[in-house]
This record gives C-alpha cells, sequence and structure tokens, in this order.
C-alpha cells in the first residue's frame, strides 16, 4: 500500500501505454529532470563534506568535476577528533535508544488495554489519546523546562528523553491499539485456554502479533528523535546536548564552518538514511500514520 | 491522524481504526487494566495534560509571572512589530506551501504511474522524508549561499542570466589614460575623441586587470593592418614592466571578445567584436566615425539573487520545505490513486476526454478525500515549522522570516525573558490545531457506533 511501488503495481491503461509512445519522451526527461533537481542539493553537500576549508571557501562543490584531486576524507577525520562531536553522537544514541523503546513498552501496555481488556470508560480515556495526538510539543516547552528545573532534572538526557516520551505516547497507543484489536480472538482465547495470565498473554501473543506495527511505530519514532532539534536544544546543556544541537551552534558562522557542518550533517542522516533503506515500507507506513505530530 | 491511519492504513501495513475492540478475554480485573495503563496516563498526564493548563495559566501573567495581566499578552503579539511578523509569515507558510506541496506530489504521484522506474523517482523524491531538519537546512544554506561561486542556486541563476544578457568580459578594465585616445563617455563607457580612417589601425589599449587574470588562455595582442577599417583591443601592460605604453609590444595579451561600436553624430552605424588576436575589423560605413567601447564590457559581474535577504527568505525557506516534504505527498496520493477505478478514467477516455480533461474531471474529484487529508496534515505541521527557519535564515533576516514557533522560542529561551508572551503563543499554536483535534474525536465517536 504506502510503499514506494504502488504507482508502478497499478495497472499500465491502454492510453498511458499510447501516451508512453508518444509523449512519453518528455515526461522521461521531465520526471528526470525533477529527479535531479531533488538530488543535487544533497550532492552538492556531500561533495563539500570531502572538500578542504580551503578549497570549499574557493570554489562551488561543482569543481571536484574538474578537479577530482581536492577529494578529501580530512574534514570527517578532524570531526571524528573532535571530542564535542563525538560525545554529542554518544548523546543522540543514549537519548534515541531509551526514547525510542520507552514509547513503543509503554505504548504497547496501554493500546493491548484498550483493545482487549474491559473497564469502565475505556472509550473515554482512548478518547483522551486520540484527542492528545495533534498537541503541538511547543506547548510544553515553557510547563516542562519550569518543572524540570524545580526536580532538578533540566539539562539532562533523562529530562529529553522523557519530553519525547511524552509527546510519543498518544500516537503510540492509538497506533498499536487498533493493531491489537485487529488480532484474532480465537488465538487469544487459545491461550487462555493454555492457562495464560494476562501478562503473558501480552508477552507471549500480542508483542510477537503486533511486529509490524510495532515495527512502524519503533522506527518512525527513533527517527523523529534522533532528528529532533527543538526539544534538545531547550532541555539540554552543553554535557547532554546531542548532535543537532551541537552542529546547529556552528550554523551561526556557516561559510567559515562548512567544514564542519557538511561532514557533521552527514554523520547525522547516515542512521536515517540507512534505516529508510533497509526499512522501506514500516519507514513509509509509519510517517505516512505519524506526520501529524 | 487519524484521518492519515485511515487512507494509508485502509490497504496493508496500519491497521484500520474502525476495528472494534474486543471484549476482554479474562474477564479482566479493574487492577490488571489499572496496571497496563498507568505508566502512559501517569507520563501523559504529567508531560502532555499538565503543560496545557500550565501554559493557559501562564499566558495570563505577566513576563516574570508576578503579576496578572488578562489578556493583554495575546493582545501584544498582535500589535507587537516582532510578533506581527511572525504571524503574518505564519499564515504566508500556512497558505502557500501545503497547497504547493501538495500540488507537486499529486502531480509526481499521477506521472510517475507512466514510466517503469517510477519506483526510483519516488525512492529519490521520499528520501528527504527520513533525514533531520537540520541537515535539511544545512544542505539549503549552501544550496543558497550568495556567491554564485558557491551556491548553486545562484550559479544556476547566473548561468541563466548570463545567456540571456551578454556579460561582461572584463570587468574593471579602463583605457590608459596617458596613452590613449579613450575618454569616458558617461555610463561606464568609453570613446575615442578622433575619428577612425580606413588604412590606418586604430589603437585601442586598456590596463586594469592583471595578465594572469585573464580568463582562458589568452594569445599574444597583433597590431591590425590592412587596408580595411580594423585596430587592436589589448591589455597594455605585461608582467615585469617594459614596452611602450599605447603600442602593442610582443608578449601584451590580445583583449577577446570586446564589442567595439562606431559611432556617427552620437549613432551607432557598425559594430563588431575583437578577435582572439585582439584584432576587429568593421564594415566601410564605419569610416570616419568613433569608436565606442561600450559600458558592457566592463560593468560589475550579476552577482546572483539575494535569496537569504529580507524579501526573498521565506520564499526560499519554503522552497527547503517543500523539497522535504514532496515526497510525503505524492506516497500518500500515490496510495490513494492506486485504489481508484482504472475503468472510470478508461470510460472517460472512451468518451473522447483527453489525458488533461481525465485528469481534471475524473482523476483529481476521486482523489479528493486523500487530497484533504494531505492539505489538512501539511497545515498542522506548517503551523509548528521551526527549525528550518532557524537553521536557514541568516542573523540578520531571522527577523524577516520569523515564525511564530520561532517567537516562542526567542521569547522565552532565546534572550526574550518574556514566558508570558511564549505561553500565549504556544496556546495560539494549540488553539489553531482543535478543529482537527474535534475532526479526529468526532470521527472516532462515529467508528464506535458503527
Amino acid at each position: 500500500m504506502t510503499t514506494l511501488d504502488t504507482g508502478v503495481r497499478a495497472k499500465r491503461s491502454l492510453a498511458a501505454k499510447v501516451a508512453s509512445g508518444a509523449g512519453g519522451g518528455v515526461l522521461r526527461v521531465f520526471l528526470i529532470l525533477v529527479a535531479v533537481f531533488w538530488l543535487v542539493p544533497t550532492f552538492g553537500l556531500l561533495v563539500s563534506s570531502f572538500r578542504d576549508p580551503t578549497d570549499i571557501a574557493a570554489s562551488g562543490w561543482w569543481k571536484v568535476f574538474t578537479a577530482p584531486g581536492q577529494l578529501t576524507a580530512r574534514s570527517y577525520k578532524s570531526l571524528l577528533e573532535n571530542d564535542a562531536i563525538t560525545h554529542s553522537l554518544f548523546n543522540t544514541i543514549w537519548i534515541t535508544v531509551p526514547a525510542t523503546l520507552l514509547v513503543v513498552f509503554l505504548g504497547a501496555m496501554a493500546g493491548y488495554a484498550f483493545a482487549w481488556m474491559d473497564f469502565k470508560g475505556r472509550d473515554w480515556w482512548f478518547l483522551v489519546v486520540v484527542a492528545l495526538l495533534v498537541v503541538p510539543v511547543q506547548i510544553a516547552l515553557i510547563p516542562l523546562a519550569d518543572l524540570f528545573g524545580r526536580i532538578g532534572i533540566f539539562g539532562d538526557i533523562i529530562g529529553v528523553v522523557l519530553f519525547h516520551v511524552g509527546f510519543g505516547l498518544p500516537f503510540a497507543i492509538f497506533l498499536l491499539r487498533n493493531f491489537f484489536a485487529e488480532i484474532p480472538r480465537e488465538l487469544l482465547e487459545a491461550a487462555r485456554l493454555d492457562g495464560a495470565g494476562e501478562t503473558r498473554l501480552f508477552l507471549t501473543v500480542v508483542l510477537p502479533l503486533g511486529a509490524p506495527a510495532i515495527a512502524s511505530l519503533g522506527i518512525f519514532q527513533f527517527l523523529w528523535v534522533w532528528n529532533d532539534m527543538l526539544v534538545a536544544l531547550v532541555f539540554s546543556d552543553s554535557e547532554s546536548q546531542p548532535l543537532t544541537v551541537a552542529l546547529q551552534q556552528q550554523v551561526r558562522q556557516f561559510g567559515n564552518n562548512i567544514d564542519v557542518l557538511a561532514p557533521g550533517a552527514f554523520i547525522s542522516m547516515v542512521i536515517p538514511l540507512a534505516v529508510f533503506f533497509a526499512f522501506q515500507r514500516q519507514f513509509v507506513s509509519g510517517v505516512m500514520a505519524g506526520a501529524v505530530k | 491522524m487519524t484521518s492519515v491511519a485511515n487512507t494509508t492504513g485502509g490497504a496493508g501495513a496500519l491497521p484500520t481504526p474502525a476495528a472494534e475492540p474486543g471484549k476482554s478475554v479474562m474477564g479482566t480485573r479493574l487492577w490488571v487494566a489499572v496496571l497496563f495503563l498507568l505508566p502512559a496516563f501517569v507520563l501523559l498526564g504529567a508531560l502532555v495534560v499538565y503543560p496545557i493548563g500550565y501554559s493557559i495559566w501562564r499566558s495570563l501573567y505577566d513576563a516574570d509571572g508576578s503579576g496578572f495581566v488578562g489578556l493583554k499578552n495575546y493582545g501584544d503579539i498582535f500589535s507587537d512589530d516582532a510578533t506581527l511578523t511572525a504571524v503574518r509569515n505564519t499564515a504566508i507558510w500556512v497558505a502557500v506551501a501545503p497547497a504547493v506541496v501538495t500540488a507537486l506530489g499529486l502531480i509526481f504521484a499521477v506521472l510517475t504511474e507512466r514510466v517503469r522506474w517510477g519506483t526510483a523517482f519516488k525512492l529519490i523524491v521520499f528520501m528527504p522524508m527520513a533525514i533531520s531538519m537540520l541537515a535539511a537546512g544545512i544542505i539549503f544554506r549552501l544550496v543558497y549561499e550568495q556567491d554564485p561561486n558557491l551556491g548553486a542556486a545562484n550559479a544556476v541563476a547566473k548561468s541563466v542570466h548570463d545567456t540571456f544578457v551578454s556579460s561582461s568580459v572584463y570587468p574593471g578594465a579602463r583605457p590608459n589614460a596617458t596613452a590613449s585616445d579613450l575618454k569616458p563617455s558617461g555610463g561606464g563607457s568609453f570613446t575615442t575623441t578622433g575619428t577612425v580612417r580606413a588604412g590606418t589601425p586604430a589603437l585601442l589599449p586598456l590596463v586594469g586587470i592583471a595578465p594572469d587574470k585573464l580568463p582562458g588562455t589568452p594569445e599574444n595582442a597583433k597590431a591590425a593592418s590592412g587596408s580595411g577599417i580594423t585596430g587592436t583591443v589589448w591589455l597594455d601592460f605585461k608582467l615585469g614592466g617594459g614596452g611602450t605604453k599605447g603600442k602593442v609590444d610582443p608578449g601584451e595579451k590580445a583583449l577577446k571578445g570586446v564589442k567595439v561600436e562606431a559611432v556617427k553624430d552620437g549613432k551607432v552605424v557598425a559594430s563588431a567584436k575583437s578577435g582572439a588576436d585582439g584584432t576587429f575589423t568593421l564594415p566601410a560605413k564605419a569610416d570616419g566615425a568613433r569608436l565606442r567601447l561600450p559600458a558592457s564590457n566592463f560593468s560589475a559581474p550579476y552577482n546572483g539573487i539575494d535569496w537569504l535577504g529580507p524579501t526573498l527568505v521565506t520564499p526560499a525557506i519554503i522552497g527547503a520545505y517543500v523539497w522535504m516534504w514532496a515526497g510525503f505527498a505524492m506516497v500518500l496520493i500515490g496510495a490513494g490513486l492506486a485504489g481508484v477505478d482504472r475503468n472510470l478514467l478508461e470510460a472517460a477516455r472512451v468518451d473522447g476526454a483527453n489525458e488533461w480533461q481525465v485528469f481534471r474531471r475524473v482523476t483529481v474529484p476521486l482523489l479528493s478525500p486523500v487530497l484533504v487529508v494531505v492539505l489538512i496534515t501539511l497545515m498542522i505541521n506548517v503551523m509548528k515549522v521551526f527549525d528550518l527557519v532557524y537553521i536557514i535564515a541568516p542573523q540578520p533576516s531571522q527577523d524577516d522570516a520569523n515564525v511564530l514557533a520561532l517567537q516562542l522560542f526567542l521569547s522565552s529561551f532565546g534572550g526574550g525573558g518574556n514566558e508570558g508572551v511564549g505561553s500565549a503563543i504556544g496556546v495560539i499554536l494549540l488553539l489553531l490545531v482543535l478543529p482537527v483535534m474535534f475532526v479526529n474525536i468526532r470521527r472516532l465517536r462515529r467508528e464506535r457506533q458503527r
């Protein structure tokens, strides 16, 4: 469905075949131009990340087509030897992994309760979750900065993680509850006849069967937190800041710092792009469903 | 959001929200349910619900939170210049960006169906969705660099400009004032005081550029000869000095491509361009005319567009946003398109509709539910745009590019020192998404009743 190849699998109509014969040439050229247009910005930064600062200041990145000898990995080397940057890269990981695992696990527990447990006011509580889906993160910046300051976690990694968990949960609960509700009742009843309690049912039946939705959610949440700058900008300090915040501080002197910014941006992009290419289907469905966040 | 899951989920990986949750298989005891729900709801209460209440309360107090000011902060947002710019820009964003993204997504979705490598195309256009707004911001800062030698956008702008407007060949060059007959004649051009005669080659020496800064590999200048109306344009200077001023000395470089006009009574009667050896030849009717070197030979080079200046900064950042999100619209609309009944399109074609009419009258109306979902999703997203503006707008243009989410940050954490106004902006952002919240809730309740 939401995978990228929908269009191709769609039946090609007769008229489309005729069109691809006559007007197809123009169409193809147009689409190739668009694709090039979409690739060039990223490619330009990629090339820049492999050039010397002096070369970057002297000429555009397209110069490498005539002077391929300019390519060097020196910027990456000095960036990875920069303790502040590597430290922030690890912070990104320490923030992203717990924020993702917590959202997935707590969201799955609540999603299971909403899908398969009877309790008074279930529909009303779920309505609350749905209402919270579109709450903008901006509204919580000031209150939580104040709250975290009072309990002494402002500037700590745990504050950043908590913020992401809070705003990741509504979507997680919503998505997983809907998926869990589709699990055939017979499977759960069979497990119950085998003597499984709610906890075992949840861990051994519901979680494995919910794997596709959990994967989509996990990938979406992982990328959301990994790519976040705003929350970390407010809630982290120089010790706990992730890569996005560390790089952001270099942007003000953009022209002088391309040798830090270009390779830094690519290091921050490697994981998301790898996830994108490895898990296209889950990635697309996760992004599609969570885009409103 | 519910709506998004609906459209995309209908066909595959994501579940349809319509599914009725099952009766418990165990007759759950209440405390078990509470145990499963408690962690999530404690966190939601403390991290999402409480902040909403706090923000509303805080927005009614002044900068340091000591004095109650009622709705004054809201009034200030719409009267203060800085915040008013933010309001206006956010309105522009909401009006323009979602429409452009959706239109492009629709075009791409429809067109990629017709080529075999549509998947590769979609992959490329969708890829920016994976990267952070920070990375996208850095990518586009580089694209929009002012210097046409560094920024791709201005490199393209410059080459387009230079294709249509003949670019100056030797900016900064000027006649050798003492050794030459050429005198400034207004507007940056130079004209000889004497006239040119057939058989007497004209000498037009220029200085003001270094011989090693000449474009290409210039030939040595050659003194023109012959019985026609000829002359030479050259650089009357060579590295290491030597030679006579006003004479074509061996080793002095020719200036190729300089435009020479023959002027009689203020009218151009003929013109020529100097060749690789610096010589030019004018037709016979130029006999007795003065020679003019028009300003286009010397004008300062075109320096591209000021993308990140005050006027264009918001459109430029919207461009970066479109680059990021077009893939999102394309894939959602593509999924909708896959569900469209091809027979309807075929029937329209059989009835004699051309491809445009099929698109306009059949495809678009059939897709309108998806298009609305995409538009609304993007609007919600665009209201909160922060990172792109914060990264791409350079410091001097930041005020001109300001948006609500950025102003909230600046007011509260970026030195503005006014959490009252910051909270009020947060509440406004929440109010703006309330309609969508109600639509989601109503949709859920309808599904319950089915």
